[in-house]
């Protein structure tokens, strides 16, 4: 089966001297959940936002599915993909932000159905159904009608995710969906996402530090370091025998917090 | 006499009551200087901002000089600039007009700055959303970044509301009689220049608390999180 995310060679600068990914070779198959862990700053928000098309690379290409995500074929060679281009492949992939990123202007359900109306063209009432479903999954059916502001933290993940599903991305990615998160809600929002994660079999790429949620919900962890994948493998082959001395590092000042 | 209207002198109370309806005449002319200028500013502000931030530096940098050369001229030499130059190039509008553009454009300089902070004070979070969900550039700017950043601009450009009002008597300076010009003529028809200049300095008083209290009202009724989209 072709991956449905594949990075080729990809480097992303910013301002020309900070190299965050350098040759950075990375594929993701169908229905796989990646887990990416590592020291902050390595580059791990910006492989997400260069899928989520909200940062652009410099070298390589990246695939979604067998299409580039940042070029487009003309005349037999890859140019930069258009605006028009990144629309199509956009619809592709979703994502969950660490600080929810709400609209906070529109109620809950506005929220949900939004681009589902205005992008994927759907009637009011279909949107608000699957709106509707989705609150139900999430356990925040009672808030429908609620503005952001009036939600705690939890509530508010739950809702962004409500929000990236209704879009029925084929890859959702979520990054450090919980670490904005008083402690007493982590539980919760980590719940849901596993629950998706079991009832659709969607493809997911997670930035996480939560190592129990790492090990349930995995299927491969990669210990991400300078913008690059030291170690990867099984949830618990990574976190009971790593071999990579970066690793065990990074694994015990995780486990000390 | 002025307007046909005339005044009683037998002491300071008849005569400030007696050319009560003569100043009124010039308020007309310094509240419709305030509203055409305001409305001017309004609009070409917009413009200005707009064109301020566009990718183009070919249109925004002409833009960020003209703003900055409005804004740090004096609105005086802008006036008369308007009012005795422009004619030589054969534009002439009459005074009120000028003045009204002359007004307009000072502050479109202020109210294009007010709106490009309101528009920059959107978090970034919201447009990656946005971003993030494929809404379109227009569908991002009419749903989640006007409604949030109207009530940042809203207080703001109203403020300009009741200064503009201040600055109305600068027109008196080429021909036009608003309020200041017509208790300047009183003045010096009756050599009493007190009565008539305390009376415009209440008028306009009046005038700034009414924009004031106005402006307060709407500020307290404007949502923080955005006009909401139910
Ligand atoms: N917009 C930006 N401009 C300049 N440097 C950036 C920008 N965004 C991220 N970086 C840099 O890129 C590196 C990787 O950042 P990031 O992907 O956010 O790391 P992580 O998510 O692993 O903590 C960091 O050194 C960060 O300072
Ligand atoms: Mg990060």
């Amino acid at each position: 089966m072709k991956p449905i995310v594949t990075f080729e060679k990809v480097t992303k600068r910013f301002d020309d001297d900070t190299v965050v990914l350098d040759d950075f070779d990375f594929e993701i198959q169908p229905g796989e959940r990646v887990v990416l862990m590592g020291p902050s700053g390595s580059g791990k928000s910006t492989v997400l936002r260069i899928l989520m098309t909200l940062e652009d690379i410099q070298e390589g290409v990246v695939y979604i599915e067998d299409e580039p995500l940042w070029h487009e074929k003309r005349n037999g060679s890859l140019a930069p993909a258009s605006e028009k281009h990144l629309h199509k492949m956009r619809g592709n992939v979703g994502m969950v932000f660490q600080h929810f990123n709400l609209f906070p202007n529109m109620t809950v359900l506005r929220n949900i159905i939004e681009a589902p109306i205005h992008v994927l063209g759907l009637s009011r009432a279909e949107a608000v159904k699957r709106a509707e479903e989705l609150l139900d999954q999430v356990g925040m059916s009672a808030k429908r009608d609620a503005y952001p502001n009036s939600l705690s933290g939890g509530q508010k993940q739950r809702i962004a995710i409500a929000r990236a599903m209704a879009m029925r991305p084929k890859l959702l990615m979520f990054d450090e969906p919980t670490s904005a998160l008083d402690p007493e809600m982590v539980g919760d929002v980590l719940e849901v996402i596993k629950d998706l994660a079991s009832e659709h079999d969607l493809t997911m790429l997670i930035v996480t530090h939560e190592m129990g949620f790492a090990r349930d919900v995995a299927n491969r962890v990669c210990f991400f370091c300078d913008g690059r994948i030291l170690e990867q493998g099984e949830p618990e082959k990574i976190f009971t025998a790593p071999t990579e001395q970066r690793t065990q590092q990074f694994l015990r000042m995780v486990l000390k917090e | 006499m002025l307007y046909g209207i005339h005044w009683d002198l037998s002491n300071s109370w008849t005569f400030a009551a007696s050319i009560i309806p003569i100043l009124l005449i010039g308020m007309k002319i310094t509240v419709l200087a305030t509203v055409f200028g305001f409305l001017i500013a309004l609009v070409l502000g917009l413009v200005f901002a707009l064109m301020r931030s566009a990718p183009m530096r070919i249109v925004s940098w002409p833009t960020r000089f003209v703003i900055e050369f409005v804004r740090d001229t004096p609105l005086l030499i802008q006036l008369y600039f308007l009012y005795y130059v422009l004619p030589d190039v054969g534009l002439t509008l009459p005074a009120l007009e000028t003045g009204i553009f002359a007004l307009g454009l000072q502050y479109s300089a202020y109210t294009s700055e007010v709106y490009r902070a309101g528009l920059d004070a959107v978090p970034q979070g919201q447009r990656e959303a946005a971003r993030a969900l494929n809404l379109g550039t227009m569908r991002t700017f009419r749903d989640v970044i006007i409604p949030q950043a109207i009530p940042r601009i809203v207080p703001a450009l109203a403020n300009y509301l009741v200064s503009i009002i201040k600055d109305t008597p600068i027109l008196s300076a080429i021909t036009v009689l608003e309020m200041l010009g017509v208790s300047q003529i009183i003045g010096a028809r009756t050599y009493r220049y007190m009565v008539p200049l305390t009376m415009v300095g209440i008028l306009f008083l009046i005038l700034t608390v009414i924009a004031a209290t106005a402006v307060r009202y709407l500020e307290n009724r404007l949502p923080r999180a955005g006009i909401p989209l139910k």
